[in-house]
């Protein structure tokens, strides 16, 4: 059945944190200039040979003391994103607006705060057990990094924590306008958060997906991703504004655990969901953020989907080579590159991609921008494809208020 | 504002109450045959190799989930799913951080997509064919309760029959020491939009604001689970097993041995039933149950 179209809401403030640095100023820049944000992997203790997308300040990060409990690489990188932007400054002028009970929280994350697991298990109590300064339950669940966000921002409303792994972030959207649609809230905070940690990295080493060089999404050498870490942000209400969620598109592949579709029909449905709630057609979306990991099968399948459905003058570039994959946060910062195209007309290049992979054709090859450029973008739409075949399309526009 | 949505399939799995005819006896506090307790469900969903090797958290919940789809009659293509857990497999962590620990080149991939989160909903989509939306949570204490209200929110919002499931398991290794799950529990719900020859139950449900407990456990058979992290969802099921007739007995209790506890009878003045969860300090999930034998008679279609 198609889904009617829904109501824009507004996005009334972002914040971002990721390899590129502090602000989505930072972001803006990288995506000028396409200097490069990632670095030979320094992470692991032994060696993996790759590249991540690290944010350098974490490592002296500290949380304040009210705070220390929930003391992580994930806490802190959400703690980054919070001050980007002043993001808490605004999130606190809308719970002064609402109320406190009436802001919720969706955060999408897929490994959360595991690296402190990992770290417990790398160094136990005599006991075997976890040690002394680990051993707290809260901090070992999944749920830690939203509860540590949902103190930092004193938010009283619903909660929940999305793990879809790579489409997290964007299915908390698609979570977040139902909530308002029906009235629960007034305001909900979206976010993604995920941090650097060794069951992601050596997982995507496990499935032979990690590039020994930095990613290069959609070119023909493509030998998989860059892991990267982030923590993003966006604040929505219900009403028109400058910048607004049309649209959000969520399915599930049926096909594979790590593998996409083969011709991308969850992916395709996914789009098809998003386009009936916003009311438009593909031809209607000017930039388009792509999933774009750099490995082989997953841009194939989206290559395809791209030249099959939106039109040949799409502005359409992926980001993952500047950010590294930010795994569950990923779907947080497609929307964020899509709001900043919106806002600004930079329309983001495809960071490391030299030449585009003839073998996907040249409709795509029209579409894929290499570069940077500056234009005026009405509607932008971001992928997001997950592990489990989670998939979730958003579209976001201008709004005339 | 309280919306209405139909419950049309109940599943509940635990090693001592292996489906819902059993469970829904044992919750109503009923003598139930003696049982050899099951160690893992065996879902006919999966073929028997991945049957092997996937995690408990996977098996507990393709089986719940395909017991409440079949007993609504919905197909699978149609209904969108919420899978709640507050934990995901613990043994896959536990298994995961040890190898991270010892030479974590050793990790296998099959065990790295097992420990996502959304491991049950890739596995559900997959054996069941189903390419609707699916989502994967958690919400530490409040896992059940923000599930429960993912699920009726969607089946509110889009119209949409939508399928929740919950489960978690038990903790193992160093995880022990900081997580409290013990024992397997698995719960689904078919939650449809309309009424339908299969709906049992009209459920009303609200978000208040309002703070309160986490509803108690009445029956042995329930407080043997008490330390599972998907616990909070008992209390629901109990009020699912017993039946109108025995509801209408309230306050009696001449049906429910097991249930001595007269502080639940106030909350049952009639034959519906009130139940609340906390959702946060200050928000609460708010359902009212109607089954549907206690209903007036609809007026018939013209």
């Amino acid at each position: 059945m198609k889904p009617l179209p829904i109501s824009p809401l507004t996005v009334v403030a972002q914040g971002l944190a990721c390899a590129t640095g502090v602000g989505l100023l930072t972001l803006a820049d990288a995506l000028r200039s396409s200097q490069q944000t990632l670095q030979p992997n320094d992470f692991t203790a032994g060696p993996l040979p790759c590249w991540i997308g690290r944010m350098a300040a974490l490592d002296d990060t500290r949380l304040p003391p009210a705070l220390a409990h929930w003391d992580c690489r994930a806490a802190r990188a959400a703690w980054l994103g919070l001050q980007a932007d002043d993001f808490i400054g605004s999130v606190a002028a809308a719970r002064l607006r609402h109320g406190a009970a009436r802001v919720g929280l969706v955060l999408g994350t897929s490994a959360s705060t595991i690296g402190v697991s990992e770290q417990a298990y790398a160094a136990p109590a005599a006991d075997g057990g976890f040690p002394a300064a680990l051993r707290s339950e809260t901090l070992n669940s999944i749920h830690a990094v939203t509860a540590f966000v949902q103190e930092a921002l004193a938010l009283q409303g619903p909660c929940t924590t999305v793990s879809t792994a790579c489409s997290s972030s964007a299915k908390a959207f698609a979570q977040a306008e139902r909530w308002l649609r029906l009235n629960l809230v007034d305001a909900v905070v979206v976010a993604g958060v995920d941090a650097l940690c060794g069951s992601v990295l050596y997982g995507f080493a496990a499935l032979q997906l990690l590039s020994p060089e930095p990613c290069q999404p959609f070119a023909a050498g493509r030998r998989g991703i860059s892991v990267g870490e982030a923590a993003g942000f966006v604040l929505l209400e219900r009403g028109a504004g400058d910048l607004q969620l049309l649209g959000h598109g969520e399915s599930n592949d049926a096909h594979h655990m790590s593998t996409p579709h083969p011709q991308g029909l969850g992916a395709e449905a996914a789009l098809d969901g998003a386009l009936a709630r916003a009311g438009i057609d593909a031809g209607d979306i000017d930039f388009l953020h792509l999933h774009g990991t750099g490995t082989t099968r997953n841009d194939d399948v989206e290559a395809a989907l791209v030249a099959r459905r939106y039109r040949s003058g799409v502005h359409a570039s992926a980001t993952k080579g500047l950010s590294g994959h930010t795994m569950g946060a990923a779907g947080i910062v497609g929307a964020l590159v899509g709001l900043l195209t919106l806002r600004d007309g930079l329309c983001a290049g495809t960071a490391q991609t030299a030449v585009v992979d003839p073998a996907l054709g040249p409709v795509f090859a029209q579409q894929l921008q290499l570069r940077a450029s500056v234009k005026t973008v009405r509607v932008a739409a971001s992928h997001s494809f997950g592990f489990g075949g989670n998939n979730c399309v958003l579209i976001f526009g201008r709004g005339s208020a | 504002m309280t919306h209405r949505v139909w419950i049309d399939g109940i599943a509940l799995w635990s090693p001592t109450m292996p489906g819902w005819d059993i469970a829904r006896a044992a919750l109503r506090g009923e003598p139930t045959p003696p049982l050899q307790p099951a160690s893992r469900p065996a879902p006919s969903l999966l073929a028997a190799n991945e049957r092997r090797r996937a995690p408990d958290a996977v098996l507990l919940a393709l089986e719940v989930a395909s017991h409440a789809l079949a007993a609504s009659g919905h197909s699978a293509s149609t209904v969108a799913s919420v899978f709640a857990s507050t934990h995901g497999d613990l043994a896959v962590t536990d298994a995961l951080c040890t190898t991270l620990a010892g030479d974590p080149l050793l990790l296998s991939p099959t065990r790295f997509h097992h420990s996502v989160h959304n491991a049950a909903s890739g596995y559900w989509a997959i054996g069941s064919g189903s390419a609707a939306a699916s989502t994967a949570l958690a919400a530490f204490n409040e896992t059940f309760a923000t599930g429960l209200l993912e699920a009726c929110v969607q089946c509110t919002a889009d119209a949409q029959a939508v399928l929740l499931v919950a489960c978690d398991t038990e903790a193992s290794g160093a995880l022990r020491s900081v997580n409290r799950s013990r024992g397997l529990l698995a719960v689904a719900l078919l939650l449809a939009p309309v009424r339908g020859a299969a709906s049992g139950w009209a459920l009303d449900w609200s978000v208040q604001d309002a703070s309160v407990a986490v509803p108690v456990l009445h029956s042995a058979a329930a407080r043997a689970l008490a330390d599972n992290a998907t616990a909070a969802a008992l209390p629901l099921f109990e009020a699912l097993a017993a039946d109108a007739s025995c509801r209408l007995a309230w306050p009696d209790a001449s049906c429910t041995p097991a249930w001595p506890d007269a502080s639940c009878t106030p909350a049952w003045p009639d034959a519906s039933c009130r139940l609340a969860w906390p959702l946060s300090a200050s928000r609460s999930l708010h359902l009212v149950l109607q089954p549907l034998a206690a209903e007036a008679p609809r007026a018939p279609a013209a």
